[in-house]
């Protein structure tokens, strides 16, 4: 397959994906909406749990497949696991800034503010956020294809190290006031079969979504590295028509310099 | 390998020592950040006292960066990256010769920093054996980060802004460990700073077993 | 076996072939001048012996160690002479060749043995080199060379920059390199001095060897002509 004759990064596959998406992401739309109840304590603001609770998700997963990536291009030395790697990472990113935004949109009527500094969650989410941000511009920065993956490799397994450690450390930090923590979770009743149907729906659904933007983007990096290959032989060929052109100017060359 | 350490911190600290940029530039900076903080908290003699802590490594995060950036732009400057690969020493004795050396700066700034901080933010003593040992404890974690980012960055167009972006969030654990446990040894906050000094140590093992791992692959990249 | 053994070997510069598919044989013992345009890939081919630059395609060994698996292993047993003169700005001209001997597992009396053989003013000696002028710091990077002792020499324009007394000396290093059995690479375009210290002539134009022949006059002895070879041009 040349890049050329491609027109499109679907295929039977992510079309047969992309329908159950939007289909489910209809039937998620309505079971978070009108289908499933209010909670007891938290009234309708559990809505925005169906969505959060899965872009949180959706980050983290991506974030672990960046790291595991990175190893395997380290080991493996294939551009292939880099560009997943780098895919994963940047879908990562924009859920991430969506479990954020939800989070505090969450936070607002709850806590009164859309920033609640004793909640460990959401700040450590922040810092995930520019640890990977940091992840993207490194690999923004203008290299050869190995050169970037090196950089990146390393800087996503540096980041994903400290997922636990900012996680603990923040956990612990925040602990020091004594008052009750308001932390997002669902409330302490008993969640009735709807409300958790919706959650794990969610969490499919996103896991679905995930798969479908992860092998389009990925499609996407790899035309690019295969116009860059394709360019290669071409570029080689002109080296070469260069070499030969060359030899009458080299010729020339060893003549003056005799003169010299 | 301890040969070609003691070599390159040696190098390193010879031309500190030499060009006088750590202790005319870097250091300036610190003592005019702590004076800035004054500032920016009116002057406030017990906000300034309660944040000692908090100020104190947040100074020492930002001065650190520059330290940083002035190791590697020693390694860039006219082909020494180069010249370091072609030397065939190990790379993860470069990675603890250069990190040693700048332990060594950091401290030094620290030691400066803490008593610049006694006379301009008054904190008192409550714990120095602990002080002390978060000190030692975090600065080989940031000296660690940083050298690894520190070749990350160095020879390209963007390392000036390219290294706080990556290293900051990076240190964020380090720097909410290290101000706890000045909370405790300054009496500030009831806290267990031993706990957090704990925590720090982990971190800063992460930080020097990945660095002397993942060194040679970023210093392989020019 | 040969120092250097390139078969068909590409190596890029981002997405630019410098080198376009080398085909090279140099045996122990051989000065060899390489001449060729600007770009040429001259610098480039150094720098792959040298073990900077990967190769991306082919076969590379170079004393013995195949480039393609493992570029670090070479770099101990080359010296190599660049645009870029290597050296800390800050650090005296005895600081950086005792630096380098002493990375190379060389000592300070090679050092100081190496400053002299390049003839650099003793009062220089302790004087860091950013205040030193082009031509001093360029003898200092010779000394570095000199002091690491390596079994082959990539040089790559050595006399650029200096003054007669100092191009004697580079001419002198590489016959006293050669006669203790070193192998040397010099890209040039200063041929005719160059062709008085070589054995053989490597004309490489658009990233490959176009043309490949023995100095007339010159006894060293001269490796088996590589199977691409250009017109011979002689």
């Amino acid at each position: 397959m040349s890049p050329a004759e491609v027109t499109s990064t679907g295929s039977r596959g992510t079309r047969v994906i992309g329908s159950i998406v939007l289909a489910g992401i209809v039937f998620h739309v309505l079971l978070s909406f009108v289908w499933s109840d209010p909670d007891a304590d938290q009234g309708d603001l559990v809505r925005i749990m169906y969505v959060h609770v899965p872009s949180a998700w959706l980050a983290y997963m991506a974030f672990t497949v960046t790291a595991f990536g990175g190893v395997m291009y380290l080991w493996k030395r294939s551009l292939w696991w880099d560009l997943v790697a780098g895919a994963s990472a940047e879908i990562g990113v924009v859920f991430c800034a969506l479990a954020l935004v939800t989070g505090s949109i969450w936070g607002r009527p709850t806590w009164g503010t859309y920033w609640e500094w004793t909640d460990v969650r959401i700040v450590t989410t922040l810092v995930l956020l520019l640890l990977y941000i940091g992840y993207l511009a490194v690999r923004r920065i203008p290299a050869d294809p190995h050169q970037r993956s090196r950089r990146a490799a390393v800087v996503g397994i540096i980041a994903a190290l400290n997922i636990p450690i900012v996680r603990f450390s923040v956990d612990w930090w925040a602990d020091r006031t004594l008052h009750q923590k308001a932390t997002i979770k669902l409330g302490g009743t008993e969640l009735d079969g709807l409300m958790l149907f919706a959650l794990f729906f969610g969490l499919i659904l996103f896991t679905l979504i995930y798969a479908w933007m992860m092998i389009h983007r990925f499609r996407i990096a790899w035309l690019d590295e295969q116009i860059d290959r394709h360019g290669l032989d071409a570029a080689i060929a002109e080296r070469l028509a260069e070499s030969t052109s060359d030899v009458t100017r080299a010729v020339g060359l060893t003549k003056t310099g005799a003169d010299l | 390998m301890w040969h070609d350490v003691r070599l390159i911190a040696g190098k390193d600290l010879r031309i500190e020592w030499r060009s006088q940029v750590a202790t005319g530039q870097v250091a300036p900076f610190a003592i005019l950040v702590l004076v800035l903080f004054g500032f920016a908290l009116d002057a406030d003699t017990v906000a300034l006292r309660t944040f000692t802590g908090g100020l104190y490594w947040v100074t020492v995060l930002f001065s650190a960066v520059l330290a940083i950036q002035r190791s590697f732009a020693l390694e860039s400057a006219d082909g020494n990256r180069d010249a370091l690969r072609l030397s065939g020493i190990e790379p993860a004795a470069i990675f603890f010769g250069k990190a040693t050396a700048l332990v060594v700066q950091l401290v030094l700034l620290e030691v400066l920093l803490g008593a610049g901080v006694a006379v301009l933010y008054g904190p008192s003593v409550e714990d120095f054996p602990l002080l002390v040992a978060t000190a030692g404890v975090a600065t080989i974690g940031v000296a660690a980060a940083g050298t690894l980012y520190g070749v990350l960055a160095a020879g390209l167009r963007v390392r000036e802004t390219i290294l706080p972006i990556l290293l900051l969030p990076v240190l964020a654990p380090v720097l909410i460990g290290a101000t706890r446990a000045f909370d405790d040894a300054l009496g500030t906050v009831a806290v267990n700073g031993w706990n957090w000094l704990a925590l720090l140590g982990l971190t800063a093992v992460v930080y020097v077993a990945f660095g002397a791992l993942a060194f040679g692959v970023l210093l392989e990249d020019s | 076996m040969s120092v250097v053994h390139l078969r068909a070997v590409v190596a890029l510069l981002g997405r630019f072939p410098a080198l376009a598919g080398v085909d090279l044989d140099v045996e122990s013992g051989e000065a060899v001048l390489l001449q060729g345009p600007n770009g040429a890939g001259k610098t480039s081919l150094l720098r792959l012996c040298a073990g900077l630059l990967a190769p991306a395609s082919g076969e590379a060994v170079v004393l013995g160690h195949d480039l393609g698996r493992d570029r670090r292993s070479v770099r101990r047993e080359v010296g190599m002479l660049a645009h870029a003169t290597f050296l800390y700005d800050d650090l005296s001209v005895y600081e950086n060749v005792c630096f380098w001997a002493r990375a190379a597992g060389g000592s300070p009396a090679e050092a100081e043995a190496a400053i002299a053989r390049l003839e650099i003013d003793t009062r220089l000696r302790d004087i860091p080199v950013v205040r030193l002028s082009t031509g001093q710091r360029r003898r200092t990077s010779l000394a570095v060379l000199v002091a690491r002792r390596p079994r082959l020499w990539l040089l790559d324009e050595p006399h650029a920059g200096l003054d007669q007394a100092g191009r004697d000396i580079v001419d002198g290093l590489v016959r006293d390199a050669v006669d203790a059995g070193a192998t040397v690479l010099v890209a040039s375009h200063e041929l005719d001095r160059t062709r008085t210290i070589a054995s053989r002539v490597i004309t490489i134009a658009g990233g490959v060897v176009v043309a490949d022949q023995p100095i007339p006059g010159r006894s060293m002895p001269v490796g088996p002509a590589p199977e691409r070879g250009g017109p011979d041009v002689a």
